[in-house]
């Protein structure tokens, strides 16, 4: 069996902050948390048990009760959906025996699991099985992997039959693909030499970098689109004996996938523009938040890290320059969603639960460990080493007035090339549903749940920018053969089930939501129903304490404004002066239920 | 129990009834009607209108109590002007009457816990309807010993609701009186401003939950 | 540093970063409160204090004043917030007075009382949470538990400084934990603040029932909108 829980310690140097890889480390090797390890765990970090869970607890790849031997993780997502998820999710109970959410099956092999997108989009229905994914599952393919782990396979040995070593990029492309549509001018254009990049670099001053990055006009590509250039000024003139800066790949924003093929087929650029920022604003520590669900880059990316420390790109006395050491270390979270917000994320690092913080102060002043903290989107650092090798008026000439430069879109729905493109800010819908070789779209989700559902028709003339509309990288198109107000439920299910709970209006508000749809979907919603959840949105994404709450109602919202009819066409006239809402069938349904359920006892 | 082509059973307003004699329909004649039923509670709050005490005399004056759970009477005649509803709702005859009262009452009144938010009764739905029924009538203790096993279940014996609801998740209501019981002054209070024709303004001093 | 700011319109002088709710109730403005605990570091979490400051809505617990701040509390769309705020928690519970050992010094009670709370618009969830009875003087009633986080982050073991109280699992199903060995080693004294800073009735002492006669009670004696603003019980 495992490690125990000193081995444990000693490996992480018994930092509390490393609480997350820890708990990785133990249920690697047990399958699970086992109370005995927490427990030592907890001894050896001076703090209890219940501390150790309150942080494992949060994320839901911990687990601590044992599974099957297996885990299956079924991407749960509206792409999915599309894709014949259903019948995916059929087999793979068939198969194993188990029920998804239930105990494992009979014979302890497979315990099967819901998850939100993996960012896969574009080649669902996904899974993960363990921290191995496959991609493209079909119900014959899901058996024959089933069937391959029962006949004692592992599960690394059936997703990588040649053995490919794990730190190779084919290894990657082997079990994922990348599907990179367009080639510059920011991105996948040609190989640079970081090496002469971080060199002319470190020539600048850091005030002429922030002033460089200032010029360009880039502003963060996570999506809420604050000027970097400011960002790092505030950082770097922020008090505070370290700093440090930290790259946000925790992908969650449902059908989003660029950053993780950013990570696969440009690594060094993305670290390139670590480095840059760790130089601009004074850093001397770096941290790469993966989420776990791209646990198959881990190595990939260790070696990618190990290859700058050779070449003397990351480490003490940075290329020779004295009092410039930056060296960065991979994070990996432990499943959940609010963790892409930049203070959740940092509590995460610090091996707590990924809680938002309470703003100001922000990260600039007060992040990791307390300390000044610069945190910017995986597409953004790549961005900057553009834009230092080319200069910010070239980067600046392209895209709008508020929008400088390009976009990455991860396509997915019903297009018949779904992938990764990269457009100018400014570019209409109707020319990306072009580009992508859209199918009778009728909606396109911008930006993912937490962005806006616009209507083909109405807003193809609109365009992709800050000043209008703006995208965190999502782009899923939608078919007029799709049911609007089921992925509007998926979506308020998502938010549902990854809110943090800390907050009332996001943690209560948003169940309430969800149930509002639920009774317009079964018809006991009358008009004035409607009116009533707008204004519970109001009040959610008003008085929720992160962007979770303040954007989650968006889904029902911009339907509402967008397709109205959809709604509309669910109402019912309510009979008589009893409210629409009153579900008078299940009411008296409780009765006979309880006296079949009692049948046996009076019988 | 009810053979085919039985006659459909009524609700208790549906009854017939004996018109009321003609002096007293000449003495109600401009006063305000108001009603009162309780569903399913415990008729505290009822109590609560009879704690008015001596202040109920010269209101009698204003307001003529046309159907309550005191006199027994089963329906409202006519038109009511304030109807006050005791007790949540936790059986189909609960929302029948409840119903009935909100056709015909231009104001109605959520009085008490269980009326606002299912009260006690409501505890059941944390348990579950069979439980409740297996606790009750199965094994209950002062069940006769090698008697046979009965849930009651006929036609004219109204079905318990899957839950204990608020009355204004089943009709809209206008106003709520709190409290387990509220007290008689809050009573008033209400009553007072709707009889002299004033916006109800409950005082936050004689409020309460409990 | 004196600064000044406006609070529907009145123009007040504060101390730069003093948390807007204390320096709406120097003035004599009230804004309800459940998480808040003056004298504390802010938790943040209720948001039953949201204010609209310079037009965005916010926190006042969380926010500190600065100077020219624009503060607006009593709109009927703020009053409407707030409210609904606190219906959300009492839907999301089960806050049954009438059996409750807090009530009368309940501070979510006093809140709701205040602004005249009456149905709820939402529906009513009825949860049906386990209760935590473990320990020898303390149990948890969690039904009740407004997950304000008081008790996580201002209860701690006397001699070793950790955690009591804790959170598990996230979201809407969050919940509080007790650690039993620490909460046995409470001295009675502990046991009475701990029970006292739980604004319900989540955090409960074994053995105590209702001891002070209803009419007596901390809210009815002076209510908690006097208490904050330092107003002498009527």
């Amino acid at each position: 069996m495992g490690l125990d829980a000193d081995a444990v310690l000693t490996r992480h140097g018994r930092d509390r902050t490393r609480l997350l890889d820890m708990l990785w480390d133990i249920q690697r090797a047990w399958g699970h948390l086992p109370e005995d390890v927490v427990a030592g765990i907890a001894e050896g970090l001076g703090t209890t048990a219940n501390d150790i869970r309150e942080t494992a607890s949060f994320y839901h790849f911990f687990h601590t009760t044992p599974g099957g031997r297996y885990r299956i993780y079924l991407a749960d997502t509206v792409v999915a959906r599309m894709r014949g998820y259903d019948e995916v999710r059929a087999r793979l109970e068939q198969e194993t025996g188990a029920t998804f959410g239930g105990p494992p099956d009979p014979t302890g092999s497979f315990s099967l699991l819901d998850t939100p997108c993996v960012g896969l989009s574009d080649q669902e229905p996904a899974m993960l099985v363990d921290s191995v994914v496959f991609t493209r599952l079909r119900p014959g393919k899901v058996a024959d992997i089933i069937a391959q782990l029962r006949a004692g396979a592992t599960p690394e040995e059936v997703a990588n039959p040649a053995g490919l070593p794990h730190d190779d990029v084919a290894y990657v492309d082997h079990l994922v693909e990348t599907n990179v549509r367009t080639k510059g001018p920011v991105f996948f254009r040609y190989p640079t030499d970081y090496r002469s990049l971080i060199r002319d670099c470190l020539v600048l001053t850091p005030e002429q970098i922030n002033e460089r990055i200032s010029e360009s006009g880039l502003r963060g590509r996570g999506g809420a689109g604050f000027s970097t250039g400011l960002k790092w000024q505030l950082c770097r003139s922020a008090r505070g004996e370290r700093k440090h800066v930290i790259c946000n790949a925790d992908e969650g924003e449902p059908g989003t996938f660029k950053d993780r093929v950013l990570l696969t087929r440009s690594p060094k650029q993305v670290f390139a523009g670590m480095v840059i920022a760790a130089y601009a604003i004074g850093a001397s520590n770096g941290i790469v938040y993966l989420r776990a669900e791209y646990s198959y880059l881990i190595d990939y990316l260790q070696r990618q890290l190990d290859e700058m420390r050779a070449d003397g790109l990351l480490g003490p006395a940075m290329m020779g320059r004295k009092g410039f050491d930056f060296d960065i270390r991979l994070q990996v979270g432990g499943g959940s969603y609010v963790c892409g917000e930049e203070s959740a994320l940092i509590e995460s690092c610090e091996g707590h639960r990924g809680t938002p913080r309470l703003k100001p102060p922000f990260p600039a002043q007060r992040g990791f460990l307390g300390e000044p903290t610069c945190i910017d989107n995986v597409e953004s650092f790549a961005t900057i080493a553009r834009i230092l090798e080319e200069g910010p008026e070239w980067f600046r000439a392209m895209g709008t007035a508020d929008s400088a430069g390009t976009r990455l879109l991860s396509v997915a729905g019903d297009c018949s090339r779904p992938g990764i493109y990269e457009v100018e800010w400014g570019t209409t819908l109707s020319a990306v549903l072009e580009l992508v070789g859209a199918q009778d779209p009728m909606a396109v989700q911008v930006a993912g749940p937490s962005g806006e559902c616009v209507s083909v028709a109405a807003d193809g003339a609109r365009q992709i920018a800050f000043e209008d509309l703006a995208c965190n990288g999502a782009f899923t198109v939608y078919g007029a053969q799709r049911d609007l107000l089921g992925i509007v439920r998926e979506h308020l299910k998502f938010f549902v089930d990854e809110s943090c709970g800390i907050c009332v209006p996001c943690r209560v508000g948003n169940t309430e939501l969800l149930r509002g749809v639920d009774r317009v979907m079964a018809g006991h919603a009358a008009h004035a129903d409607l009116d009533e959840m707008v204004r519970w949105s109001q009040i959610i994404r008003g008085a929720s304490r992160c962007g979770l709450g303040a954007t989650s109602p968006k889904p029902f919202l911009s339907t509402l404004q967008r397709f109205p009819d959809i709604y509309r066409s669910r109402f019912r006239t309510p009979h008589g002066v009893m409210l629409a809402s009153y579900d008078l069938d299940e009411a008296l349904a409780g009765y006979d239920a309880a006296m079949r359920e009692l049948e046996e006892d009076v019988s | 129990m009810t053979p085919d082509g039985a006659a459909r059973v009524h609700a208790s307003h549906e009854l017939p009834a004996t018109p009321p004699p003609a002096q007293t329909v000449e003495a109600r004649a401009g006063k305000i009607p108001i009603a009162t039923i309780s569903l399913c509670g415990c008729w505290g709050c009822t109590l609560s209108i009879l704690d008015l005490d001596e202040r109920i005399i010269p209101l009698l004056d204003a307001v003529t109590i046309t159907r309550s759970s005191l006199t027994d009477i089963k329906r409202i005649s006519g038109r009511c002007a304030v109807g006050f509803v005791e007790g949540g709702v936790a059986n189909e005859e609960n929302i029948e009457t409840l119903e009935h009262f909100r056709e015909h009452c231009d104001v109605l009144i959520s009085v008490g816990a269980c009326s606002i938010w299912g009260g006690i009764p409501s505890l059941r739905n944390t348990v579950g309807l069979a439980a409740c029924l297996r606790e009750a009538y199965l094994d209950s203790p002062t069940r006769v010993p090698g008697s046979p096993p009965i849930i009651p279940r006929h036609e004219e014996i109204p079905r318990l609701t899957t839950t204990v609801r608020p009355c204004h998740e089943v009709v809209h209501m206008d106003y709520f009186i709190s409290g387990c019981p509220p007290d008689g002054d809050a009573v008033f209070s209400v009553l007072s401003d709707l009889a002299a024709g004033r916006p109800v303004n409950l005082p936050t001093a004689i409020t309460r939950f409990d | 540093m004196t600064i000044q700011l406006t609070i529907d319109g009145e123009v007040v002088t504060t101390t730069e970063g003093t948390p807007l709710v204390e320096v709406a109730a120097a003035n004599g403005t009230y804004v309800p409160t459940l998480c808040h605990h003056p004298g504390s570091p802010c938790l943040g979490t209720c948001r039953v204090c949201a204010v609209r400051v310079n037009g965005a809505i916010a926190a006042s617990c969380s926010l500190g004043a600065r100077d020219g701040m624009v503060v607006e509390v009593n709109t009927p769309e703020l009053r409407d917030l707030r409210r609904t705020i606190v219906e959300m928690l009492f839907v999301e519970g089960v806050h049954n007075c009438p059996s409750c050992e807090k009530s009368g010094r309940c501070q979510l009670q006093a809140v709701a009382l205040d602004m005249r709370l009456e149905g709820a618009r939402f529906p009513y969830r009825y949860p049906d949470r386990e209760a935590e009875h473990d320990a020898a003087r303390i149990w948890l009633e969690r039904d009740r538990c407004i997950f304000c986080q008081r008790c996580v982050e201002f209860v701690r073991d006397r001699e070793t400084g950790k955690k009591i109280f804790s959170i598990s699992r996230r979201g809407e199903r969050a919940r509080i934990e007790l650690d039993v060995e620490l909460a046995d080693a409470m001295p009675p004294e502990q046991v009475a603040e701990a029970v006292d800073l739980c604004p319900v009735g989540a955090i409960l002492a074994k053995g105590v029932g209702y001891d002070v006669p209803i009419g007596q009670r901390r809210y009815e004696a002076w209510s908690l909108r006097n208490r904050v603003l330092g107003r002498r019980p009527s």
